[in-house]
């Protein structure tokens, strides 16, 4: 993203340029197939007819990383999970976002205390931009997460890194 | 079959007798170990008893007793009978031959039954961890574990 780093003075071509980025990338996220448990049956809710996650331009789950954006991590992660769960993510293209979605993602959960084998927190692995709670969270929160993930993309700008 | 039947069919022979029997709501035979297969196969293989379908191999830690206690749920999907085998091994050193020869299914079966009590099953084809990452330690489903706390960096309970 730092290609044209310092090239322009910040003015009206680069806002331009970001605003039309900025507004592209917000209202096509490709989600990855990421359930992994429960609340990937929220997920499939929230796609599904009644929610539809494609009037916010994020209803084509992709079925590989390379043409991802947005990795929704629905559901447990065990440490077998975690090598895999990071390299899908190293996979997906730039500018790339997680949201980490139930408490299993956020925290471990129901097994932060006892599961021998449960990462606590997806944040461990690799960086997540929304947390979005509940066990599971209904579709009407996580397009609650959608949306402030949007708001974030909507701050970006080419000219500087992140 | 009656699991009464079934009992007297395999007390037919001397190299199926059973150890110990029960009847009741979860009907079974404890078999010595040295003797599983040859009880496996009669059950497989006899007319009257037709065991086609492993449905499952249970494991169970008894500390107390030092003993790990295989159970395995059979049934009969063509004459429609159930009935479960039990054998019962040291804790310090468990090992048992493998079933895979006579329900395939064991496979799995006993892959789960290494990898959470470890469990070992002698001439098994391929026996790794089946749940767990292959570099764990330990058999997580031991009665006295212990907690690894971090596993490649990752937090985890302890």
């Amino acid at each position: 993203m730092g290609l044209i780093e310092g090239i322009f003075e910040p003015g009206l071509v680069v806002t331009t340029v970001d605003w039309v980025l900025n507004w592209s990338r917000q209202r096509s996220l490709f989600p990855m197939t990421f359930g992994i448990a429960c609340c990937a049956i929220e997920m499939m809710a929230a796609g599904a007819a009644r929610f539809d996650l494609d009037r916010f331009g994020a209803g084509a789950f992709r079925a590989t990383p390379r043409q991802a954006d947005l990795m929704i991590v629905a559901g447990t992660v065990t440490c077998k999970m975690a090598e895999r769960l990071r390299r899908l993510w190293e996979q997906m293209a730039e500018p790339r976002y997680v949201l980490a979605m139930g408490a299993c993602a956020i925290s471990g959960g129901p097994y932060h205390l006892h599961a021998y084998d449960v990462v606590k927190g997806v944040d461990q692995i690799v960086p997540v931009d929304v947390y979005v709670p509940g066990c599971p969270p209904r579709p009407e929160a996580l397009i609650e997460g959608l949306m402030r993930l949007q708001d974030k993309i909507a701050t970006r700008t080419i000219a500087k890194e992140g | 079959m009656t699991p009464a039947e079934i009992i007297e069919v395999l007390g037919q022979h001397a190299g199926t007798a059973p150890a110990a029997v029960a009847e009741g709501l979860h009907p079974h035979v404890v078999v010595p170990p040295d003797r599983l297969v040859a009880v496996a196969e009669l059950l497989k293989t006899d007319e009257r008893l037709r065991f086609d379908l492993l449905r499952c191999i249970s494991a169970v830690d008894w500390p107390d007793k030092g003993v790990i206690e295989l159970s395995y749920e059979l049934l009969s999907t063509v004459l429609g009978h159930a009935f479960a085998v039990k054998v019962l091994l040291d804790r310090a050193n468990p090992q048992v031959e493998s079933l895979c020869g006579v329900w395939p299914a064991a496979e799995w079966h006993e892959r789960e039954a290494f990898d959470l009590m470890g469990v070992m099953f002698l001439h098994h084809p391929d026996l790794r961890r089946i749940l767990l990452p292959e570099d764990w330690m330990g058999h997580p489903l031991r009665k006295d574990y212990q907690y690894p706390g971090v596993y490649k960096g990752l937090q985890l309970p302890s």
